[in-house]
């Protein structure tokens, strides 16, 4: 009961994070403040809605005994979020280096600083 | 309980789908297509549970594997220096 409880507000968390990504990538106004959005939003909504999943399959192989099917269902659940943990942060920036060495500048930036150190 | 969450998910990948198809540059249309490659990860995982199928979530581990592949790829096209 109680983990049914800590799985819904895991859902209405990770849910409401996906779509303020998905909203953010139409407000903003330039590449580096979309890609803050689209990367940082999805990666903890993402750990949010894994952890849900994660939650109600050890629910499950404790009911059910120590050899039940949901044992590899949770443990390859826990290998999918570390690999969106570790790849989704060197992703963004790798876009975000190659979006300012490409020559987008941002939008209404006062300072930047990275544009003095030339490669 | 699942299969709400794998509705949502798929209205958000079609709101990010408008920003890839309409983003006024490369970079942006980059970082549409590695928001939607990470929800499309995560309702493999939330699929995956609700038909209670492992192999959904294999599947879902191996895309986020090529979809990083694929976005540094895409980011070393762009970046047009040291290709």
């Amino acid at each position: 009961m109680i983990l049914n409880i800590i799985t819904y507000i895991f859902i209405g968390i990770g849910c409401f994070f996906n779509l303020m990504a998905a909203i953010g990538l139409h407000r903003f106004p330039d590449v580096y403040t979309r890609l803050h959005a689209g990367t940082k939003c999805t990666t903890f909504g993402s750990i949010f809605l894994i952890l849900a999943v994660v939650i109600q399959s050890v629910n499950v192989w404790a009911a059910e005994g120590l050899s039940s099917p949901q044992s590899i269902l949770t443990l390859h659940a826990i290998i999918a979020l570390i690999a969106i943990i570790l790849t989704n942060p060197t992703s963004a920036h790798a876009i975000g280096r190659a979006a300012h060495r490409s020559g987008v500048k941002p939008a209404r930036a006062v300072v930047d600083d990275l544009e003095k150190e030339k490669p | 309980m699942w299969f709400p969450v794998a509705v949502f998910l798929a209205v958000c990948i079609f709101i990010i789908l408008i920003r890839l198809f309409l983003g006024p540059t490369q970079p942006d249309r980059l970082v549409g297509l590695d928001t939607l490659n990470t929800l499309v990860v995560v309702s493999m995982v939330i699929l995956g549970a609700a038909f209670k199928e492992v192999i959904y979530i294999d599947v879902g581990i191996v895309y986020a594997l090529l979809s990083f592949v694929t976005t540094l790829f895409i980011a070393k096209y762009i970046e047009k220096d040291k290709f």
